[in-house]
């Protein structure tokens, strides 16, 4: 697959390029841009996951922390909305930082609690600093604008989040095949093996938190001034779920494939008509058949079909 | 005084409901080294179902036994569908079935019993008792004797029963308990129903103080999971200490502190406790198997 990579790499380019043609309306675009921009989420959350092999169910907490604090900067300091993006991304990156060595302490179940349970105080506090966050309401959020110009329109937001889903797919690529995605990989079969071959497991695991914590916060700023309002379901143990979903359904370890999921898991809601029940009875039985009858997820399971017949 | 006496009531009431769904966790831990976070699912079972029965004029003891029936037949469900046709052992995977798994069962009760709250009548009126000061309604006696009694049914169980005595023999060495012919499948079947018994017990119970809804299961059952890790994952004595403890400190906290942050203070607490001591207050050191 290594060979082909740059082949890869350029589909995908003539795919994001051609998807405006054909996408027929607004709503279309709408729904596009909302899967990039859980794309961009879940390619740092399948570093951590996927690569490292550390469970998250909190992650939507930190796209929840950088969606609000990029609006509290803008209506409440009057900051201009790209420099907010950029401070609230930047900021989250840190706090992700800081809280990846107490958190990565925690191994298996003790890290699916840890993350959870962070993202539920996060909600909490959202709920809470109605001051600050305009409480269960949730705020209204400026929108986007980049020196004298206001990103308005699905067009142009469409052009700036596959640029930067497109950046993603790159980085997360070159990682995977570099030494320290090596590394992560070998933490993932064991994190004793991963030692023994000199691997620093600990540095390892924080630095892939962080990049995980990074892409969450450039993805929640984004959302945020795309969508316009935002309210602390943002941070939802759900929303969480369905990030962790789109990385085990599309397949661990794999860019395109928890790309794909991200694609998947957001037409779903829009195929099930957006009652919230259906959605989470549909999600359910999706996350338990995957792992029942394709534990390895969508993409990698395919290759490994592809390739079998070559050989 | 009186106060403090009355936040200790409040606590060791949410408390018991959080040690009941510790216990469920920890029998199904020792059975099958999985954290089952459909638990709290059980619990919102128990809770829904006998509210609908008694809406619809089922007296109280057989709303409550058919709740039961019917919870334990899901949770064998649940292990038979979802949890037994997986071999391989990445306990990563096992936990991800069963959050689809809680997910999938929420869904359900929110169409077939709807999203609104249920109430439930206290079992045996609003009468408050007064001691020292404090009120302790009767329903919060029913919930802590009824927990006091399935703890103690528990402990008998697995002290004295064949069944018992083989579900522990399986916690502590599943192949060589499958050697001397305990079906370790058979024992996760029963250690399955055994938890959902439990969950629904304590759903039921606890629904004419809680009000029910459909997903009230995700807390209560993460906070039944933050007693049972608290307490130490695999101990059915830290379970319990464990979810007593979670429910007294969210009490006292939402008495002297600040009621909004009440629902917080359990993952403050679990975070800390991991950071610190991560085998919990009773557990055993963990090690990893190369």
């Amino acid at each position: 697959m290594m060979r082909f990579r740059n082949g890869d790499l350029l589909v995908t380019l003539a795919l994001l390029i051609a998807l405006p043609t054909v996408l027929p309306n607004a709503y279309w675009f709408d729904v596009t841009i909302r899967m990039g921009l859980a794309g961009i989420a879940v390619i740092g959350l399948n570093i951590l996951m996927g690569f490292a092999g550390q469970l998250s169910i909190g992650h939507a907490a930190l796209l929840a922390a950088s969606a609000y604090t990029s609006a509290i900067l803008v209506a409440r300091y009057g900051l201009p909305s790209a420099l907010a993006i950029v401070i609230a991304t930047a900021g989250v990156t840190l706090i992700s930082y800081g809280l990846a060595r107490p958190m990565l302490r925690l191994r298996g179940f003790a890290l699916a609690i840890g993350t959870l349970g962070l993202g539920i105080i996060v909600q909490i506090i959202l709920v809470n600093e109605v001051a600050w966050t305009g409480g269960p309401d949730g705020m209204v959020v400026a929108p986007l604008q980049l020196g004298p110009w206001t990103i308005s329109g699905e067009r142009q937001w469409y052009v700036l989040v596959a640029f930067l889903l497109f950046l993603a797919i790159v980085s997360s690529l070159n990682l995977f095949g570099s030494p320290a995605g090596r590394a992560l990989r070998a933490l993932n079969g064991s994190e004793i093996a991963a030692q023994v071959a000199g691997v620093d497991t600990s540095i390892m695991k924080i630095r892939a938190f962080t990049a995980a914590g990074f892409f969450a916060a450039l993805a929640g700023a984004l959302t945020a001034h795309y969508s316009g309002f935002i309210t602390p379901d943002l941070s939802a143990f759900m929303r969480s779920v369905e990030f962790a979903t789109m990385v085990v359904v599309g397949g661990r370890g794999s860019t395109y494939g928890v790309v794909l999921g991200a694609v998947l898991l957001t037409i779903l809601p829009q195929a099930l008509g957006g009652t919230g029940e259906y959605e989470m009875i549909v999600f359910g039985l999706i996350l338990m058949l995957t792992v029942i009858f394709l534990p390895q997820g969508i993409v990698p399971t395919l290759v490994a079909a592809l390739r079998g017949k070559g050989a | 005084m009186s106060d403090f006496l009355q936040y200790v009531f409040s606590g060791l009431t949410s408390g018991s409901i959080y040690a009941l769904a510790a216990l469920g966790f920890t029998i199904i831990f020792n059975a099958r080294n999985v954290v089952n976070f459909a638990q709290g699912s059980f619990l919102m079972l128990g809770g829904m179902i006998t509210a609908t029965l008694i809406t619809a004029k089922v007296p109280l003891p057989f709303a409550v036994a058919a709740a039961t029936v019917i919870t334990v037949i899901i949770g064998g469900l649940v292990q038979r569908l979802a949890i037994a046709p997986v071999k391989d052992a990445d306990p990563v995977n096992l936990v991800i079935i069963t959050i689809g798994a809680s997910i999938f069962i929420d869904g359900i009760a929110a169409v077939v019993f709807g999203k609104n709250q249920h109430m439930v009548p206290a079992f045996s009126g609003d009468h408050a008792i007064h001691i020292l000061g404090a009120t302790l309604l009767p329903q919060s006696v029913w919930v802590m004797a009824t927990a006091a009694v399935l703890m103690a049914g528990v402990s008998w169980y697995f002290r004295a029963t064949l069944a018992g005595k083989a579900m522990r023999a399986v916690s502590i060495n599943s192949n060589a308990a499958s050697l001397v012919g305990i079906r370790p499948d058979r024992t996760v079947l029963v250690a399955f129903g055994l938890s959902a018994f439990l969950g629904a017990m304590a759903g039921a119970v606890a629904s004419p103080i809680t009000t029910t809804v459909f997903d009230i299961g995700l807390l209560l059952g993460l906070k039944g999971f933050v007693g049972a890790t608290f307490g130490g994952l695999g101990s059915a004595v830290g379970a319990v200490v464990g979810g007593i403890l979670v429910g007294l400190f969210e009490s006292l906290v939402a008495g002297y502190i600040s009621t909004s942050y009440k629902d917080a203070v359990p993952f403050v607490l679990i975070i800390g406790i991991l950071i610190c001591r991560p085998q919990g207050l009773f557990g055993s050191r963990v090690l990893d198997r190369v």
